[in-house]
C-alpha cells in the first residue's frame, strides 16, 4: 500500500475546505443578497422587516466569502492570480456591490427619513450587482475562463439565473422569518423565481459537458453516469417537491416554514457537488490542477492545524448566534 | 500613466480609505467595553447612554471597514499576483489566521453586540462586546505582523525565487513588529479619544449637558492626555528601530542627504531630488543627531549612501516622506497641548469652555490625519521594495492594461468619496440629533446578572438625566 503523503493530500484537503466555504457562502449570503434583490418589491414597513431578518447575520455570512478567497489566496496563490486577473472587471463590480450593500444596512437605519429611500436603492443596487457579478464569474469559470462572445453571453445568462436563485433563497428565508402579508408575498416571490433557477441549473448542466470532452466523459461514461444519476434525480425531485409545497404555503400553524429554505440549500449543495465533480482535479478548469497550484507543504500544514481547531469553534458560535436571533424577525434596535 | 503607477494609486486609495475605519473600531471597541463594564458596576444609565450612542458610530465604522477590507483581499489577486506567488508561503498563513481568529469572531459577535442587548443577559452582552473588541485587535495584530515582516523580513529562505518559511517565530516576532503594533494601537486610541471628545464637544455646543455626554467627553480627553505622551515615546522608539533596519527611510524623513555628525533637525525645507539638496532649509543644528543617536555628534545616515554605482536610486522618494512625517509629528504635538489643557479644565473645573469646544470639534478628525500621514511615511518609505530587499513593487504587479486599472480606480474613488461624505455627515447628524433628543431609559434592556450597589444607583438618580 502506498505511504500516506501529507504533501500530496494537503492540497486536496484545502480544495475541499475552499469548496465548503464557497457553498456555505452561497447559501448564507445568498439569502442576504436575495432579500436585497427583492427589496424594491416591498413597501416601506416590509423593507424594514426584511432588513431585520438579515441584520444580525449578514456580516458573519459575508465572512465566508473572505474565507473562501483567503483559502484560494493562501493555498493556491498561482490560481488566485490567474482567476482574479482574468475576472478583473466582474470582481470590481462584485466588490463595489458588496461595499454598497454592506454600508446601506447601516446608513438606511441612521439617516433622516428623506434620505432613507436613496440608501434603500443602494441596498438593492449593491445586492443585485454582487449577485450578477458572481453569476457572471461562475459562467465564465465553468467554460474554463473563456472570454469569447458566446461565453460572455452564456455568463450573462448564468448571472441572471444566479440572481434569481438568490432571490429564491432570500424569499425562502423570509418565509421562515416573517408572518402575515409579507410571508404570503415571499411565497409568491419564491415561486416566481424558481423557473429561472431551474433554467440556470439546466444551462450549466448542458453547457459544461458540451464545452469540454473531459467533462463529457466524466458524466456520461459508464459506470459514471449510473453512479452520478442520483445527483440530477434528487435535484429534480427537490424542485418538484418545493414547487408543490410552496403552492400550498403558508400552511396551518406555520408548519414547515423552514422547509423551502432547506430544500433550496439542498438544491444548491447538489448543484455544487455536480460542479465539483466536473472540475476535479482542476482549480483553473483545463489549465491548472489542484496539485500544481498548491503552496508549500509547510505553509499549508500550519494553516490546517489552526483551521482544524478554529473552524469547529466558528461553526459553534455561528449556530449559537443564529439561535439567539431565532424565531420571527422583530424590529432591530440597538438599545 | 502606466499600469504600475495606477495600480499603486489604486492600492493606496483602497488602503487609505480602509485604514480610517479599523483605526476607529479597534479602540472604540474597548471603549464600549469600558462603558458597558462601568454600567454593570454602577448601574448608572448615563454609561449606557454613552454606550448606545457610540455603538452606532461603531456599527457604521465597522461596516465601512469590513467592506473596504474585502476589497483589499481581492486586490492581492487582481492587481498584485506577484506578491502571493513570491511570498505567499509566508503572507498566506498570516492572512488565513486573521480570517480564522479575528474576522469570524468580530462578525458573529457584532450582531449580538448591536442587537442583542434585550435578547441575552448582561453578562453575555458584555462578553459579546469584549469579543468584538478582542477580534478587532487580533485582526490588527495579524495584519501588522505581515506588514512588519514586509518591512523587516526574516525567518525564511528563497528557493527558486519563492520565499519558504523556516522559522515562524522569527516571522511573527520580526524586529519591527512590536514597535509598529504598539504605535498603531496607540494611534487607534488617540483617534478614538479625539473623535469622542470632538463629537461630544459638538453636542456640548448644541446645548447637550446630559451626563452621558459629559462622561464621554471626559473619557475622550483623559484618554488623549494619557496616550499622547506614550505615543511620542513609542514613535521615538519605532524611529530608532527603523534607523537600524531601514536607514534610507529615516534619511528621507529627515531630508538628510549626506552621512555625517551634527545633522540638523529640519523644521522646514523643500527637498529637491533632481539637485539632491534641500531648499529653504530651517533647522535646529545637531537636532537630528540628538534625537536619532541621543548624541549631538552622532553620525546619521544620508540619502547619498543609497545610490548604486550605476546611478540607480535605492532610497524612497524624499518629498512625500519628509512632509508626511512632519504632518504626523505636528498633529501629535497639537494633540498633546489640546488634550492636556482640555483634561486639566475638566478635572479642575468640571466642564470645558466654548473656545475649547470650538477647538475640539475639528480635532475630531486629527487622528485620521496623523494616522494617514504616519502610514504614508512608513509605506512609501519601503519603496522601491514591496518586501524589503526581497521583492520589488514593480515585480509584483499584474500585467493589466492601464485603461482597465484606470477605469476601476475612478470607480473606487467615486464610491469612496461618496461614502466618506455620507459617513461624516451621518455621524455629525447623529450627534446633533442625540443632543436634541431628551434621554429616556430604553425599555426592556436585559439587566440580568447586574447587581449594582443600590446606594450608588440612588445617589446618581436625579442628576443622571440631563
Amino acid at each position: 500500500m502506498a505511504e500516506f503523503q501529507w504533501s500530496e493530500w494537503l492540497p486536496y484537503i484545502f480544495a475541499a475546505l475552499m469548496g465548503i466555504a464557497i457553498l456555505v457562502y452561497v447559501i448564507l449570503d445568498g439569502f442576504d443578497l436575495g432579500i436585497g434583490i427583492l427589496s424594491p418589491l416591498a413597501d416601506d414597513t416590509q423593507k424594514d422587516r426584511m432588513v431585520s431578518a438579515i441584520g444580525p447575520f449578514w456580516d458573519a455570512n459575508e465572512t465566508w466569502l473572505v474565507l473562501a478567497v483567503g483559502l484560494l489566496l493562501v493555498a493556491f496563490p498561482v490560481a488566485h492570480g490567474v482567476i482574479l486577473t482574468t475576472l478583473y472587471f466582474p470582481v470590481a463590480v462584485l466588490l463595489i456591490g458588496l461595499i454598497l450593500r454592506g454600508v446601506a444596512f447601516e446608513f438606511r437605519a441612521k439617516v433622516s427619513l428623506d434620505a432613507k429611500p436613496s440608501w434603500n436603492r443602494m441596498f438593492f443596487i449593491g445586492s443585485l450587482m454582487s449577485a450578477l457579478a458572481q453569476g457572471y464569474m461562475l459562467g465564465l469559470y465553468v467554460l474554463g475562463l473563456d472570454t469569447s462572445w458566446p461565453a460572455v453571453g452564456f455568463a450573462a445568462l448564468v448571472a441572471v439565473c444566479l440572481a434569481a436563485a438568490y432571490a429564491a433563497i432570500g424569499a425562502a428565508w423570509l418565509i421562515h422569518k416573517t408572518e402575515g402579508t409579507l410571508q404570503v408575498r415571499a411565497v409568491k416571490w419564491l415561486r416566481a423565481s424558481l423557473g429561472l433557477v431551474a433554467l440556470g441549473m439546466a444551462a450549466i448542466s448542458l453547457a459544461t459537458p458540451l464545452a469540454s470532452t473531459r467533462i463529457w466523459d466524466r458524466w456520461l461514461g459508464f459506470p459514471e453516469s449510473l453512479i452520478l444519476a442520483p445527483l440530477p434525480i434528487l435535484t429534480v425531485a427537490l424542485f418538484v417537491w418545493l414547487w408543490r409545497l410552496s403552492g400550498r404555503m403558508p400552511l396551518e400553524g406555520d408548519r414547515l416554514n423552514l422547509a423551502p429554505f432547506a430544500a433550496l440549500a439542498g438544491i444548491f449543495a447538489l448543484g455544487f457537488a455536480g460542479l465539483a465533480w466536473s472540475f476535479y482535479p482542476y482549480v483553473v478548469p483545463g489549465q491548472i490542477t489542484i496539485a500544481e497550484a498548491a503552496s508549500a507543504t509547510e505553509s499549508l500544514a500550519i494553516i490546517l492545524v489552526g483551521t482544524l481547531f478554529v473552524l469547529p469553534v466558528i461553526t459553534g458560535y455561528s449556530i449559537w448566534a443564529y439561535r439567539i436571533f431565532g424565531g420571527k424577525a422583530v424590529d432591530l434596535r440597538y438599545d | 500613466m502606466d499600469a504600475l503607477l495606477l495600480s499603486r494609486i489604486q492600492f493606496a486609495a483602497n488602503i487609505s480609505f480602509h485604514i480610517l475605519f479599523p483605526t476607529i473600531t479597534i479602540a472604540l471597541g474597548w471603549l464600549l467595553l469600558w462603558f458597558r463594564l462601568r454600567f454593570n458596576r454602577t448601574g448608572d444609565q448615563a454609561y449606557m447612554d454613552a454606550y448606545f450612542f457610540w455603538v452606532k458610530v461603531f456599527a457604521l465604522s465597522f461596516a465601512m471597514g469590513v467592506v473596504s477590507g474585502i476589497t483589499m483581499s481581492f486586490q492581492f489577486g487582481t492587481n498584485w499576483p506577484g506578491f502571493m506567488e513570491r511570498v505567499g508561503n509566508i503572507a498566506g498563513p498570516l492572512l488565513a489566521y486573521e480570517v480564522l481568529t479575528a474576522f469570524f469572531l468580530e462578525a458573529v459577535f457584532l450582531g449580538i453586540m448591536l442587537f442583542g442587548s434585550r435578547r441575552v443577559s448582561a453578562r453575555v452582552h458584555t462578553l459579546a462586546t469584549f469579543l468584538v473588541a478582542f477580534g478587532t485587535t487580533m485582526s490588527a495584530f495579524w495584519i501588522l505582523v505581515l506588514n512588519s515582516w514586509m518591512h523587516t523580513p526574516q525567518g525564511f529562505e528563497m528557493r527558486d525565487g519563492v520565499a519558504h518559511a523556516t522559522d515562524w517565530f522569527a516571522i511573527v516576532f520580526n524586529p519591527s513588529m512590536p514597535y509598529r503594533l504598539v504605535h498603531v494601537l496607540l494611534a487607534s486610541g488617540l483617534t478614538v479619544a479625539f473623535l469622542v471628545a470632538g463629537l461630544s464637544a459638538l453636542r456640548w455646543l448644541a446645548g447637550d449637558r446630559a451626563k452621558g455626554t459629559f462622561l464621554a467627553l471626559r473619557t475622550g480627553l483623559t484618554m488623549g492626555a494619557v496616550l499622547i505622551p506614550l505615543q511620542i515615546l513609542a514613535g521615538d522608539l519605532h524611529g530608532l528601530n527603523t534607523l537600524e533596519h531601514q536607514p534610507q527611510k529615516v534619511a528621507a524623513m529627515e531630508g538628510n542627504w549626506e552621512t555625517g555628525p551634527r545633522v540638523p533637525l529640519l523644521l522646514f525645507a523643500i527637498p529637491d531630488e533632481e539637485a539632491r539638496e534641500n531648499r529653504f532649509e530651517l533647522g535646529i543644528p545637531g537636532g537630528a543627531s540628538l534625537i536619532l543617536k541621543h548624541d549631538i555628534d552622532g553620525v546619521v545616515p544620508g540619502l547619498n549612501d543609497f545610490v548604486a554605482e550605476d546611478g540607480t536610486v535605492l532610497h524612497p522618494p524624499v518629498k512625500p516622506l519628509f512632509f508626511a512625517f512632519r504632518i504626523m509629528v505636528g498633529v501629535g504635538f497639537a494633540m498633546l497641548f489640546i488634550s492636556w489643557i482640555g483634561a486639566w479644565m475638566i478635572w479642575r473645573r468640571g466642564d470645558i469652555n466654548r473656545p475649547m469646544a470650538y477647538v475640539l470639534v475639528p480635532m475630531a478628525l486629527s487622528g485620521w490625519v496623523a494616522t494617514l500621514a504616519g502610514w504614508y511615511t512608513t509605506e512609501i518609505g519601503r519603496q522601491p521594495w514591496l518586501v524589503d530587499g526581497v521583492l520589488k513593487t514593480s515585480d509584483a504587479v499584474a500585467a493589466l492594461p492601464a485603461t482597465s486599472v484606470g477605469i476601476t480606480l475612478v470607480a473606487y474613488l467615486l464610491v469612496y468619496a461618496g461614502l466618506i461624505t455620507a459617513y461624516l455627515s451621518v455621524i455629525i447628524a447623529l450627534a446633533l440629533k442625540a443632543a436634541k433628543t431628551p434621554h429616556e431609559a430604553p425599555p426592556g434592556i436585559n439587566t440580568a446578572g447586574i447587581n449594582p450597589d443600590p446606594a450608588m444607583v440612588l445617589g446618581l438618580e436625579g442628576n443622571g438625566r440631563g
